[in-house]
C-alpha cells in the first residue's frame, strides 16, 4: 500500500462526510468554471467577430447598439438609412469595401434572423484570416440565399431548400415570396451560423420593404438637412426620382417566385448599415480616424468602431460582471476549504489511535503528516476535477438557452487556461487547510494514544 | 544477539514535576530465534519496556541493541525506520485499521519499510494463521481469535528479527489463547524470530522455556 491507497482508504471509511466535502468543493469549482467558459466564450465572440471590419455604419444612436445589432444580430435596429447614402459611401476612394445590410425580419420556421446583403459579404474575412467556405453557391439571383450552419442543423434545411420570411419580426405578417437556398456555410463559430442571408435586391422586392414616394423623398432632404417639400413641390419631386404608384395588381410570377413585379427606385431602399473595411494600407490609418471625426461632426449617420464599443462592452459591463462572479464563486471556494479544514480536522481526533498505530508499524511523523495532507489535496483536487467537468456540463445543458436568449454560439467543451490555474489554486488551498490537521498527527503522542 | 538492554533508565515525570523513575534495567538479553515469556505486574513498567525496546519510547540513557544497532543513539526517524524494518509488535487489543480489510491491515504492515509491498506473502502469511477465507473481511466482520490472528500476521510480514507481542491473549478466549499462542510461537520458530512476549498470565508463561519476571532485572527505585 503506498501513501495514496492509505488516505483514499481514510477518506472512503469516511464516505458521507468525504463526499459531502467533495461535492461543496465541486460545487463551488463549477460556479468558477461556468462563469470563466461563459465568459472566455463571449470574450472570444465579441472580440474576434468584432475585429473583421474597421467600421459600421448606421443611424445616429447608439453605437453599442448598432455594432450588437450588425454584427451580433442582438438587439434591435436602431433605424435606417437611405441606400443613396450607401451608394455615396461606395464612391469614397478611403473605402475599400462597403457592404450593406438590410436587417428585421426572421424566417417563419425557427425565427432565424435575416440579412439582405451583396455577395460581396462573403469576400471578406469573419474574422481577420479566416474567410466564409459554402456547399453550394453564394447569392447570384434576387430570390436566393445561403444559410448559416446552425439554421441548416435545426431546420434541416439544405441546398434547393426554399422558405418564407415574416415581416418585421416574429409577430408581423408573412411575406408571400419564396427564397431558394443556394448554399450552406461551413460552421464559423460566430453568430453568422445562426442567420440567414438574403440577396438585397430580393429583399427590396418584398412587399412593405419600400418606402412610399412622399415620405422616401422628404426623408433624403431631411437626411441631408433639407426642408422638407409639400403638395406640387413633392409631387414634382416624386416624379422627378421616377417614382411610380404602389399597385398590386401588378404582382406577377416569375422563375416559380411570387414577387412584387413593380420597379423599386433606389430613394425607395434603405439599410440598416454598412459594414465598412477602410482602404488602409493605400490611405494610411489616419483617414480612418478623419472619416470617423467627419461622421461624428456631421448629421446624417455614425461610424462605430466595432473594436472599441465592444473592448467598452467587454471592459465595463461584462468585466464587472465576471469580476463580481470571479470574486463570489472565490468565496465559495474559499467556504468549500472552511469545509474540508473543518471535516479532516474533527476526525483528527477519532482518527489519532489510525494515526498512533501506523506509527508504531514504523511510519514516520512526515509519513503520517503527508497522508493527512494527501488527504487533503485528494478533496480539493477530486472536488475541482468534478466542479471542472460539472462546469462543462453545465455549460453543455444552457449552452441551448444562452444560444436563444442571446444568439451567442457557446462550444461546452471550449477548454480555458484559467481551468488549470483553478485546480493550481485547490492544490494550494489543499496544503494550506490540509496543515494544521496534518501538525496534529505529525505530533500524536503514540505510547500514550496507544496505552488510552 | 537479537537483543540486548544495558544501564538503561527510563523516568516519566510526576505532575508535580518530580521524576516517576519507570525502568533501570543493567542488563537484559536475548539469543537470536530465542523465545521469551517476561512476567510482570500491572503498572510494572512492561508496556514502557517494549516501547523502549520498538523506539516508540526512547530510554533516556542506556543502550537498547537490536541487531547491533542501538536504538538510543538513532534520531526519531531511524528508531521508526529500523521498527519498520527489524521489529514486530501484537498488541492486547489488536489495533487494526478498520477501514481495512485483513489483507490490507497486513500490506499496511508492509507500506512503511521502504521496500516493494508483496501481496502474495501477505495473503500466504494469512493463509498461514487460517485465515486465508478471510481475507477480504474488515475487522467489524471478524471474531476477536481472527483479529488477533490478522495482527501476529501483520506483525510477521515483514520477515522482522525481533517480535515484541504485549499481553496478545489477554482479550480473547481460551480456545483463541491456545491457537494463538501457537501460531505466533511456530511462525517465529519457522522464520527463526526472535520472540519477548509479555504476559500476567502465568499459565501463557508456562509453556515458554525461558521465563523471567520483571522486576527481577528491573530496578526502577535502584540508585545508578
Amino acid at each position: 500500500m503506498n501513501l495514496f491507497s492509505i488516505s483514499f482508504h481514510s477518506l472512503r471509511q469516511r464516505w458521507l462526510s468525504s463526499s459531502m466535502t467533495l461535492l461543496s468543493v465541486a460545487l463551488g469549482v463549477m460556479l468558477m468554471v461556468t462563469v470563466l467558459i461563459v465568459n472566455g466564450i463571449m470574450d472570444r465572440m465579441f472580440s474576434q467577430s468584432a475585429s473583421g471590419y474597421d467600421l459600421i455604419i448606421g443611424p445616429k444612436g447608439s453605437a453599442l447598439q448598432l455594432v450588437l445589432n450588425s454584427i451580433y444580430r442582438v438587439s434591435a435596429p436602431i433605424e435606417n438609412l437611405p441606400y443613396l447614402y450607401y451608394l455615396e459611401l461606395l464612391k469614397d476612394k478611403r473605402i475599400e469595401n462597403a457592404i450593406p445590410l438590410a436587417i428585421g425580419d426572421v424566417t417563419q420556421e425557427g425565427a432565424f434572423p435575416i440579412v439582405g446583403t451583396v455577395s460581396k459579404f462573403f469576400d471578406v474575412d469573419y474574422i481577420p484570416g479566416k474567410r466564409f467556405r459554402v456547399k453550394g453557391d453564394y447569392l447570384q439571383q434576387p430570390f436566393d440565399s445561403v444559410i448559416g450552419s446552425v439554421v441548416a442543423r435545426e431546420n434541416g434545411w439544405g441546398v434547393g431548400d426554399q422558405f418564407t420570411m415574416v415581416h418585421g419580426g416574429a409577430e408581423g405578417h408573412v411575406h408571400d415570396e419564396k427564397f431558394t437556398i443556394r448554399g450552406v456555410l461551413a460552421p464559423t463559430g460566430t453568430p453568422n451560423d445562426k442567420t440567414v442571408f438574403v440577396h438585397l435586391e430580393g429583399f427590396y422586392l418584398l412587399d412593405d420593404h419600400e418606402k412610399p414616394g412622399h415620405e422616401a423623398v422628404n426623408r433624403w432632404r431631411e437626411f441631408n438637412g433639407l426642408d422638407p417639400l409639400k403638395g406640387d413641390e413633392l409631387q414634382a419631386e416624386i416624379k422627378r426620382w421616377g417614382i411610380e404608384a404602389h399597385d398590386h395588381a401588378t404582382h406577377g410570377e416569375e422563375d416559380g417566385h411570387h414577387h412584387h413585379a413593380h420597379g423599386l427606385t433606389d430613394i425607395q431602399k434603405e439599410v440598416t448599415a454598412v459594414l465598412i473595411n477602410m482602404a488602409g494600407k493605400k490611405y494610411g490609418a489616419f483617414a480612418q480616424i478623419q472619416f470617423e471625426n467627419e461622421m461624428k461632426e456631421g448629421f446624417k449617420a455614425q461610424a462605430a468602431n466595432p473594436a472599441k464599443e465592444i473592448y467598452w462592452l467587454m471592459t465595463n459591463v461584462v468585466g464587472s460582471v465576471r469580476a463580481i462572479l470571479v470574486v463570489l464563486t472565490g468565496l465559495i471556494i474559499i467556504v468549500s476549504g472552511v469545509g474540508i479544514f473543518v471535516s479532516i480536522y474533527n476526525s483528527m481526533s477519532e482518527r489519532k489511535k489510525e494515526i498512533a498505530i501506523m506509527r508504531a508499524l514504523g511510519a514516520s511523523r512526515g509519513t503520517v503528516f503527508s497522508i493527512i495532507l494527501l488527504e487533503s489535496i485528494l478533496l480539493c483536487v477530486g472536488g475541482g476535477l468534478g466542479g471542472v467537468l460539472l462546469g462543462h456540463g453545465l455549460v453543455f445543458l444552457s449552452a441551448d438557452i444562452i444560444e436563444g436568449r442571446t444568439g451567442v454560439l457557446i462550444n461546452p467543451w471550449a477548454f480555458e487556461i484559467m481551468e488549470v490555474y483553478v485546480v493550481a489554486t485547490m492544490v494550494v488551498l489543499a496544503s494550506v487547510v490540509g496543515f494544521i490537521p496534518g501538525v496534529t498527527a505529525y505530533r500524536t503522542d503514540v505510547a500514550q494514544t496507544l496505552s488510552s | 544477539m537479537a537483543l540486548l538492554l544495558e544501564n538503561v533508565k527510563k523516568d516519566y515525570r510526576e505532575p508535580d514535576g518530580r521524576p516517576l523513575p519507570i525502568l533501570n534495567i543493567k542488563k537484559f538479553q536475548l539469543s537470536d530465534a530465542e523465545q521469551m515469556a517476561l512476567v510482570g505486574s500491572s503498572g510494572g513498567g512492561k508496556t514502557t519496556l517494549l516501547n523502549v525496546i520498538a523506539g516508540i519510547t526512547a530510554a533516556d540513557s542506556g543502550v537498547v541493541s537490536i541487531d547491533g544497532v542501538d536504538m538510543v543513539k538513532l534520531p526519531e526517524a531511524g528508531r521508526d525506520r529500523l521498527r519498520a524494518q527489524r521489529i514486530g509488535f501484537v498488541f492486547q487489543t489488536f489495533h487494526l485499521l478498520q477501514g481495512f480489510t485483513a489483507l490490507e491491515n497486513v500490506l499496511l504492515g508492509m507500506s512503511f519499510t521502504g521496500q516493494r509491498v508483496d501481496k502474495h506473502r501477505a495473503a500466504d502469511l494469512l493463509k498461514r494463521v487460517g485465515l486465508d477465507h478471510r481475507l477480504h473481511h474488515k475487522p467489524s466482520h471478524l471474531s476477536v481469535g481472527e483479529q488477533q490472528r490478522v495482527a501476529v500476521a501483520r506483525a510477521l510480514v515483514n520477515q522482522p528479527s525481533l517480535l515484541l507481542a504485549d499481553e496478545p491473549t489477554a482479550s480473547v478466549d481460551l480456545a483463541n489463547q491456545e491457537l494463538i499462542l501457537n501460531i505466533i510461537r511456530e511462525t517465529c520458530a519457522e522464520h527463526k524470530v526472535t520472540l519477548l512476549l509479555v504476559t500476567h498470565s502465568a499459565d501463557v508463561a508456562s509453556i515458554f522455556d525461558r521465563v523471567e519476571k520483571l522486576s527481577d532485572f528491573n530496578q526502577p527505585g535502584a540508585a545508578a
